[in-house]
């Protein structure tokens, strides 16, 4: 594997989190470098956006550690995430229904001049982004509330690249998007790689996995469940982890040998 | 990350796109935009078409309330034609100013989507507090005024510190503020239970000064209309620079238009009849109160989180924004314009009393910015809705003075007109929602 840096941009070690009775995450451990997408795969409830949450600071972690750069962090609000360098899209998009376009894309981080609002430069600059995005919106200054549901998925993903982030968290970013916008979700992934930036996505479709990411990361039931190399792997296996059918390190290692001695044999 | 946006890969956005995009110039800016909705045609009608869009998606906004202040007008010049007289007027415009500037402090609180039950009582207390330390101790005119609106702010404080830190819900914060300031109201105004305004003092000038000069009306009516037009003329200017859609000059000149006949009729009866008295100073303050309060509210960042919080607190919070802090702040406004009304509600009663702020107090400025158009839901309504609802519910009171009513069938009156502007809140709101827009 290659990675573009040796120390991660964002690490995650050994992290727990609890609410009430769920134990949502137990002892999870995940490496993002700089340049690289790591997808995060799971079956539903198992912790994916539990742990995307723990990294943007909506939940803080119970126990463990969160590494910046190599150097150990404390995440205990949403503001310290931005502050790190870290923009999330998260599955419930988290927009404000009553506001526009605009004021949603630079909420948090409104473009000023003097202390006032400088309206025309943010919506020149949403217009921008909404176009990279190819995505089609009545206009920039109706309430988000008027919107179609890919509508307001482009727009919570526009949001993420207003600021500088470093590391870019999309929780299933195409789930509501039709075929083109998915195919422009996917470009933007690979250009925020190539810039250099690193990017989790979490998805449940393989192919869009397969398409982009570089390695996959499992989680099931909260715990992790390997971590594979997407061009050395096949989305068999991926799937076999997710559902539980390889549950230990032994079965695993088997069904890779047995495709490696396929491979051979062809 | 913007340039990242801006610039991308055009041989990979187009492999992606397939061939239904192919056909058509996807690459200009222009086809970005649906061609289905919302594109307005230029001048008149396509103002009105989109007006008529608006009313029919439940947008009401200020419409109900603006045809209500006409009817209002008209029902009772026909029946008296006192009530368009000046001292009628002056009136209105005198004790609308006190109770308004409570009701801005209100619609913050209601933009947030809470309730602050206590603001007449706080306005007690800032009564108090002036009378007791200027009047009882000496303390200096402007200091007394200064520490009682400081006093109304830090229970602004104090009742959002229980709602944001400690979780309690604002409506029993305010609810416990209520009881527990009137009680230190009236435990501050001691066994007499009332001090009177000393002659000459800031207070009594607050609703008994005119600047009876001609020229003072007209000139602020002309400064208000010349400074709206100017930011509006701007304003295009920039956006067209920018190559933004920009307001068309006709409808810049209708707005004016329309400004301009308001402010100077306005202008015209303070000045013009047989006993008018010039602008009181009351309106002055109640109207830089207003326009401070409509540009923090709309063009501010804290005014933004201000909706952002009201709209969707846990979207705001994840957006980076101090939601504890933004809901102190407003519970602060709140108290600290709760304070200042209460000195114009002093000064209009001649002093201080136990009972100042209570009774129908706190009704009519929760009532004034509902009827005014703010939503009760949260995170929509305007900073103008607390001058016209005061306007509506003031109007009531004058012209049934004028027919004599008894204060009784005033409160019945004032109570069903408080109905009806919830009411519309709730169908405009559920008209939103089935267009899509709430
Ligand atoms: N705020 C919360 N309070 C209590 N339990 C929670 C909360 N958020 C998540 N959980 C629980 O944590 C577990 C993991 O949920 P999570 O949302 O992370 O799953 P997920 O992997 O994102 O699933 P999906 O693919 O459906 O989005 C679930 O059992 C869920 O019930
Ligand atoms: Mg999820």
């Amino acid at each position: 594997m290659i990675h573009v840096s040796a120390t991660p941009v964002l690490a995650l070690r050994g992290v727990s989190k609890r609410f009430g009775a769920v134990q949502a995450l137990t002892d999870v451990d995940l490496e993002i470098h700089t340049g690289e997408v790591v997808a995060l795969v799971g079956d539903n409830g198992a912790g994916k956006s539990t742990l995307v949450k723990t990294i943007s600071g909506v939940h803080p972690i119970d126990d463990g550690a969160i590494e910046w750069e190599g150097t150990k962090v404390a995440i205990g609000r949403p503001h310290d995430a931005q502050n790190l360098g870290v923009a999330t899209v998260y599955q419930d998009l988290a927009l404000c229904d009553n506001l526009d376009v605009v004021a949603n894309l630079f909420l948090g981080s409104e473009l000023k001049s003097a202390a006032v609002l400088d309206e025309i430069k943010m919506e020149k600059r949403a217009r921008e982004l909404l176009d990279t995005l190819s995505i089609r919106i009545p206009s920039v200054r109706i309430p988000v509330a008027a919107l179609s549901g890919g509508q307001r998925q482009v727009v919570a993903i526009a949001r993420a690249l207003v600021g500088d982030p470093k590391v870019v968290i999309l929780d299933e970013p195409t789930a509501a998007l039709g075929v083109e916008q998915t195919a422009q979700v996917l470009d933007l992934v690979e250009r925020l790689r190539e810039r250099g930036h690193g990017v989790i996505l979490i998805s449940h479709n393989m192919a869009d996995v397969q398409a982009v990411a570089d390695r996959v990361a499992v989680l099931r039931l909260g715990r992790n469940n390997g971590v594979f190399d997407v061009a050395q792997t096949s989305p068999e296996e991926v799937i076999a982890a997710i559902t539980g059918a390889t549950d230990n390190a032994v079965t695993r290692r088997r069904a890779r040998t047995a495709t490696a001695l396929k491979e051979d044999a062809k | 990350m913007s340039d990242l946006a801006k610039t991308p890969e055009p041989t990979k956005a187009r492999a992606a796109s397939g061939s239904a995009v192919d056909a058509e110039p996807s690459a200009a800016p222009a086809a970005a935009v649906d061609p289905r909705l919302l594109v307005r045609e230029q001048g008149f009608a396509g103002y009105w078409t989109e007006f008529i869009r608006k009313v029919r998606g439940g947008e009401l906004g200020s419409l109900p309330v603006v045809i209500g202040l006409i009817v209002i007008g008209l029902v009772f010049q026909l029946q008296n034609d006192k009530f368009l007289s000046a001292s009628s007027l002056a009136n209105i415009a005198v004790f609308t100013s006190g109770v308004g500037i409570m009701s801005v402090g209100i619609v913050f609180v209601l933009l947030l989507g809470e309730i602050d039950l206590s603001v007449g009582s706080v306005a007690g207390v800032g009564a108090a507090v002036w009378a007791v330390l200027s009047v009882n101790h000496g303390w200096g005119d402007w200091l007394s005024v200064f520490v009682a609106i400081a006093c109304g702010t830090v229970i602004g404080v104090l009742h959002g510190f229980f709602f944001a830190k400690i979780g309690v819900p604002a409506f029993v914060v305010t609810l416990a503020g209520f009881l527990g300031w009137s009680g230190l109201q009236i435990w501050m105004m001691g066994k007499e239970g009332s001090i009177n305004t000393p002659t000459g003092s800031v207070v009594e000038d607050l609703t008994t000064h005119f600047f009876a000069d001609k020229a003072a009306a007209y000139g602020l009516a002309l400064v208000a209309v010349l400074a709206y037009a100017g930011s509006q003329l701007l304003d295009a200017r920039r956006r067209k620079t920018a190559a933004l859609p920009s307001r068309p000059l006709s409808e810049i000149l209708l707005r004016t238009g329309v400004l301009a006949v308001l402010a100077l009729v306005v202008a015209y009866f303070l000045n013009e009849p047989k006993g008018a008295r010039g602008l009181p100073l009351a309106l002055v303050l109640f109207l830089a109160v207003l326009v401070i309060a409509d540009f923090v509210a709309r063009r501010t960042t804290f005014g933004r989180q201000v909706f952002a919080v009201g709209g969707n607190a846990e979207a705001a919070r994840r957006a980076g924004i101090n939601v504890d802090r933004v809901r102190i702040t407003v519970f602060a406004i709140s108290g600290m314009l709760a304070a200042f009304g209460g000195l114009f509600i002093a000064s209009l009663s001649g002093g201080a009393t136990k009972s100042l702020g209570s009774g129908n107090t706190l009704m009519i400025v929760i009532a004034a910015a509902v009827i005014g158009g703010t939503s009760l839901f949260g995170g929509r309504g305007k900073i103008w809705s607390a001058m016209l609802g005061m306007l509506v519910i003031q109007s009531i009171q004058q012209g049934l003075n004028l027919e004599g009513m008894a204060s009784e069938i005033q409160y019945m009156i004032t109570g069903a007109v408080l109905l009806a502007a919830v009411v519309i809140d709730s169908v405009s709101r559920r008209t939103q929602k089935s267009a899509g827009r709430a």
